[in-house]
């Protein structure tokens, strides 16, 4: 009976590690298939290097680095305005009823494939783009204004919990005070919930980072470095997706190696919001 | 300088708009495809195969290769996942390895699905020799559901009341039947959520199952063939311009799943939240 | 009597909070003992220190021994599921399982590995009759549990104990939610029930005491202040904390 019970609880604990498992084992694999190629070109030659043309042995992603900076910054300034509306007026001036039908509704924006968002920047922006502000239609505008409105659900989500986690003590001691409502909340609530706002930024950012299939139908893909909001640009996950199913020798390893530089990005992120949630918590 | 009364009403209106957009755009984005993707689907479109690259015909092999995919994704990440949860909540108190594990996880679920496709595509596809195949994707996407599952089934067991599991270990039971007789049955609808999603999140994932499961337009005979989910069909469709209505099509199709999908899910969690409280 | 439970030089804290200190207690078998005290003294955590409940908060630490039948239920590799179908616990919320009346009566001897079904009726049969619950439940046995009254609730907590065939029985406040029926009731059962059985009653209720018990055990603050005959207690008490509770001036 006791050794049947230890029996379980060991394949348990073998199934609690398997995402410790799966990780590690995606950072072989990806290090060790991307590894060679960068000692090879010299870490500073790849990240720092503007050209990328692999059939002349040139693996410089300087370009997708910026591309995908430009077009994350993007995002946010799109996504930061609605988010933050959506999560302070669910949160703070709608009735639970409201709340409860609102936020579920905002986060099956998270359930729309990322594939349809890229057809609605195709179809939709393009024109809109091309009619009004002129120039092609794909551009780091149209994925910004796509990948903010990807986004938009985590960075919602995420703080309307941190805002609702705030204790009611708060908001009924500033009001006792004589402070309206929108007092309260700047000056008693939103600093109480910022780490956990902040966390639900970054993780958004990383959502940003990371997408791929809507970005690539939006963005225009060129490699060069971008200088307005209405050039086109390539990102690293793009790289990566439109050149791997013809890539061999050194050209697929500097497609894994891109998938480095993009796994650390993603995990300096990931720390970094994880340890603002903790805070969050904390507090 | 705006009294603060004034001010007040001024930023909840604008506050308003904002999530008035939100709610806008989601509308506006399903209205949109259902619009002109609905006059598509007929029994025809949903059970022939395509003909000439998808310009004709309808995505019998995609619905057909989709479910597969999911169903392999499902039963393999389900297992491991509510095991771990289980683990997670009924087998350890604070601890360091615990705080490992729930790390890892989170990072995990963070971790974007271009790096998911790349590693299976090496582990899956080359390394195991699966090929593109059903298979192989099914496995990489399992892996990048994991931590879904973990994190709704850890919700939905710790959810359940301590006084059932005392009344059950009170009667002699041990840890693992007081598990299954009693945590598991009334967690169940949580842990149905969190795979339920966990499918609709497999059915709309694209770049794993082009890196994993490749795109080959055929009906799937075996788990080692290639398959193209409608996910893909619709990328493809879509991208190289071969058929506006049919990339219309597959997607009302895809957006209509979905949408089924989360709201049987919201009603199973909500027959969870009534059921304690 | 012999003894049927003796609790020697008893400790427990909750991180570092006493919440019992230095109890020893003798149980004699076939007897009814009610515990009493006011909140907080402990009685809860006591009882669940007899068959090792307390085990499941992780800051509980215990020491001293607790010997059932001469054996140190604390001692190492001791089968907890075993200990606890000796060892029967009803709480003081009725808690059914949710599911039918029957499977929650059958629940601790399936678990236990009786599967033949006539001996299951046959206990369910005997285990509702003895908690007097059988009449009023034998024409739905298999609707479900969490439907009855409180009352019948924690009758059929009771019957499900007893379906154990356990040794002892510990009841935390089985009568604390009910009218006054259900607890005649009920008190009914337990003094059929102490023939067969070792039982421990903790009542917040002195009047229980006084009409079911034995012996009786004063507990305040973690303490055992007193211990003696049920008449003795309630009539001469020997120390005046004890004159105090029972006469109502405090708790
Ligand atoms: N799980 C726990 N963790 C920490 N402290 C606890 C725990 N359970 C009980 N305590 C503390 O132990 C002390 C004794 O509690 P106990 O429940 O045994 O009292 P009681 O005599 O049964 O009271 P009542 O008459 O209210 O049921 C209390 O101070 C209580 O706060
Ligand atoms: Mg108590």
């Amino acid at each position: 009976m006791k050794s049947r019970e230890n029996l379980i609880q060991f394949g348990l604990l073998i199934t609690a590690l398997s995402t410790i498992v799966i990780h590690l084992l995606i950072a072989l694999f990806i290090f060790q298939e991307g590894l060679p190629i960068i000692l090879r070109v010299g870490i500073n030659e790849f990240v720092c290097g503007t050209h990328w043309s692999p059939q002349q042995g040139q693996f410089g992603i300087f370009p997708m680095i910026v591309g995908t900076a430009w077009i994350t910054a993007g995002a946010i300034l799109v996504s930061l305005p609605l988010s933050l509306s959506c999560a302070i007026y669910l949160s703070e001036f709608s009735t639970p009823k409201v709340r409860g039908t609102i936020k579920p509704i905002i986060e099956l924006l998270a359930g729309i494939p990322s594939v349809v968002y890229g057809f609605m920047g195709m179809v939709i922006l393009f024109p809109m783009i091309r009619n009004h502000l002129g120039g092609a239609g794909p551009s780091i505008l149209s994925a910004s204004i796509i990948l903010g409105i990807m986004i938009l659900p985590t960075i919602t989500s995420i703080a309307i919990d941190s805002l609702q986690a705030v204790p009611y003590s708060y908001r009924e001691g500033s009001l006792s005070l004589g402070a309206t409502r929108w007092q309260t909340i700047r000056m008693a609530i939103l600093p109480a919930a910022k780490s956990g706002i902040l966390s639900g930024i970054i993780l958004g950012i990383g959502r940003a980072v990371g997408e791929t299939m809507a970005v690539i139908m939006i963005s225009g893909n060129s490699v060069i470095i971008p200088n307005s909001l209405f050039d086109p640009a390539r990102t690293l996950t793009a790289n990566i997706a439109l050149e791997m199913n013809y890539a061999v020798g050194d050209h697929r390893q500097a497609l894994f190696a891109t998938g480095i530089v993009l796994f650390i990005t993603i995990m300096i992120l990931n720390i970094i919001a994880n340890v603002l949630s903790r805070r969050g918590v904390e507090k | 300088m705006l009294k603060p009364i004034l001010l007040e009403k001024l930023v909840k209106k604008i506050l308003f708009v904002g999530t008035a957009i939100t709610v806008f755009i989601l509308f506006f984005i399903i209205f949109y495809i259902l619009k002109n993707g609905l006059a598509v689907i007929d029994m025809e479109f949903l059970l022939s195969s395509p003909k000439d690259l998808g310009r004709a015909g309808g995505i019998f092999p995609c619905i057909v290769g989709t479910i597969v995919l999911s169903l392999i994704a499902i039963l393999i990440a389900t297992p491991l996942g509510v095991g771990a949860a289980i683990y997670l909540t009924e087998y350890t108190r604070k601890g360091r390895l615990i705080s490992i594990i729930r790390f890892f996880t989170e990072c995990l679920s963070g971790i974007p699905s271009i790096i998911f496709g790349l590693f299976g595509f090496v582990l899956f596809v080359v390394y195991l020799g699966f090929g593109w195949s059903i298979l192989s994707g099914g496995l990489t996407t399992a892996f990048m559901l994991l931590p879904t599952i973990i994190r709704t089934s850890e919700e939905a067991i710790k959810a359940v009341p301590d006084y059932y599991r005392e009344v059950s270990l009170s009667l002699g039971g041990t840890k693992w039947q007081t598990i299954v007789k009693v945590v598991l049955p009334s967690a169940l609808p949580g842990i149905a959520t969190g795979i339920i999603l966990g499918i609709a999140r497999s059915i709309e994932e694209t770049a794993v199952v082009i890196f994993t499961a490749g795109s080959v337009l055929h009906l799937p005979t075996s788990l080692f063939d290639s398959c193209r989910t409608m996910s893909v069909h619709f990328y493809i469709l879509a991208r190289e311009g071969i058929s506006m209505e049919n990339a219309y099509g597959t997607a009302a199709v895809l957006i209509i799943t979905i949408l089924l999908i989360n709201m049987f899910a919201y009603w199973l969690m909500h027959r969870l939240i009534a059921k304690y409280s | 009597m012999e003894d049927k439970i003796v609790v020697k030089n008893l400790n427990l804290y909750f991180d570092t909070l006493a919440v019992l200190r230095s109890i020893n207690l003798n149980i004699k078998a076939n007897e009814i003992l009610s515990i009493i005290g006011p909140a907080n003294s402990g009685k809860t955590s006591f009882l669940r220190t007899l068959n090792r409940l307390n085990d499941l908060i992780p800051t509980a630490r215990i020491t001293g021994e607790v010997l059932l039948d001469g054996l140190d239920i604390y001692k190492k590799d001791l089968s907890l599921p075993w200990l606890r179908r000796k060892v029967g616990m009803v709480f003081a919320l009725p808690v059914p399982l949710p599911r039918s009346i029957f499977e929650n009566i059958v629940y601790g001897p399936r678990l236990n590995g009786v599967t033949n079904k006539l001996r299951l009726e046959e206990l369910t049969e005997k285990t509702l009759k003895a908690a007097f619950l059988w009449d009023e439940v034998k024409d739905r046995l298999h609707t479900s549990g969490t439907k009855l009254s409180g009352g019948q609730q924690q009758r059929l907590c009771i019957a499900r104990t007893l379906a154990l065939e356990p040794e002892v029985i510990l009841l935390d406040e089985p009568c604390s939610g009910l009218d006054p029926l259900s607890t005649s009731k009920i008190e009914e059962a337990l003094y059929e029930l102490k023939k067969q059985y070792t039982i421990v009653l903790v009542t917040n209720n002195t009047k229980q005491a006084a009409r079911v018990g034995d012996n009786v055990a004063f507990f305040l603050m973690g303490d055992l202040i007193e211990y003696g005959s049920t008449e003795q207690i309630f009539t001469v008490p020997s120390d005046k904390r004890t004159e105090d509770y029972i006469t109502g001036r405090f708790g």
